[in-house]
């Protein structure tokens, strides 16, 4: 099988590998910035996904197009979705950001775990419940007022 | 041509898993900007040089600036980020 050693397939490999680093890192990673730089790994390999559909071996680009010669042009219109879909991804890392700024300030951390149990104990204590353990970790002590805790 | 795409995406993947694995989070926002210029490089090369204009132009330029002002911002803006994770210090 020779055909993987071709423009297209070298590409289509960069392309699904790039799409598989940034969806590892969103599920791994327990940083939310980090979190946040897999997300825009993952967005990249989509539109370069996208754009390689279009792509012809010896065709020309679309914006080149003289109208009588007869050569063939990739396709435009993954292009000009890819287009929109740049800018798109600016705007949803902007927000993504904003929305870390706020959970930084309200837990005053970015770790994942640290961020989960203190939610937990959040809901909790807004339920009036004592907050659950888990196999891992008992259950924690009840606070005491005037206890120094942490 | 086909050894300048393999070594552009060859960089690009590089730069990929450099952004996972690296502790300092200024060198994964950089690794992350080399992402976006490789993917230029690969645009240029598909025939698509407007994608590949608004990629340099957005992806790796107004993408960096709005990440780093976020690192300055959630106090990751320090390069002694090295000694801490010697001492068993990391954060990610």
């Amino acid at each position: 099988m020779n055909s993987f050693f071709t423009i297209e397939g070298i590409l289509y490999f960069g392309a699904i590998s790039l799409s598989i680093i940034g969806l590892f890192g969103l599920l791994v990673s327990k940083n939310l910035f980090r979190m946040l730089l897999s997300l825009v790994l993952f967005e990249a390999g989509a539109n370069l996904v996208l754009v390689l559909s279009g792509f012809i071996r010896n065709g020309i680009a679309p914006i080149f197009l003289d109208g009588n010669s007869g050569a063939v042009m990739n396709d435009p219109v993954p292009q000009a979705l890819v287009l929109t879909a740049i800018v798109i991804g600016v705007g949803v890392q902007a927000l993504a950001l904003s929305l870390i700024f706020r959970v930084k300030k309200h837990y005053g951390s970015m770790d994942m775990r640290t961020i989960r149990s203190k939610l937990e104990r959040e809901i909790a204590t807004q339920a009036g419940v004592t907050p659950p353990g888990s196999n891992e970790a008992p259950a924690p002590v009840k606070l005491v007022k005037g206890e120094a805790h942490e | 041509m086909i050894w300048v795409v393999a070594v552009v995406v060859f960089i690009m993947l590089a730069a990929a898993l450099a952004v996972l694995f690296l502790p300092n989070m200024i060198a994964a926002v950089v690794a992350s900007a080399v992402v976006s210029l490789s993917l230029t490089v690969i645009f240029a090369i598909v025939k698509a040089p407007d994608v590949a204009m608004t990629e340099a132009a957005i992806g790796a330029g107004l993408s960096s600036l709005i990440l780093a002002i976020g690192l300055k911002r959630l106090g990751y803006w320090k390069t002694d980020s090295i000694d801490k994770v010697k001492a068993g210090e990391r954060h990610d």
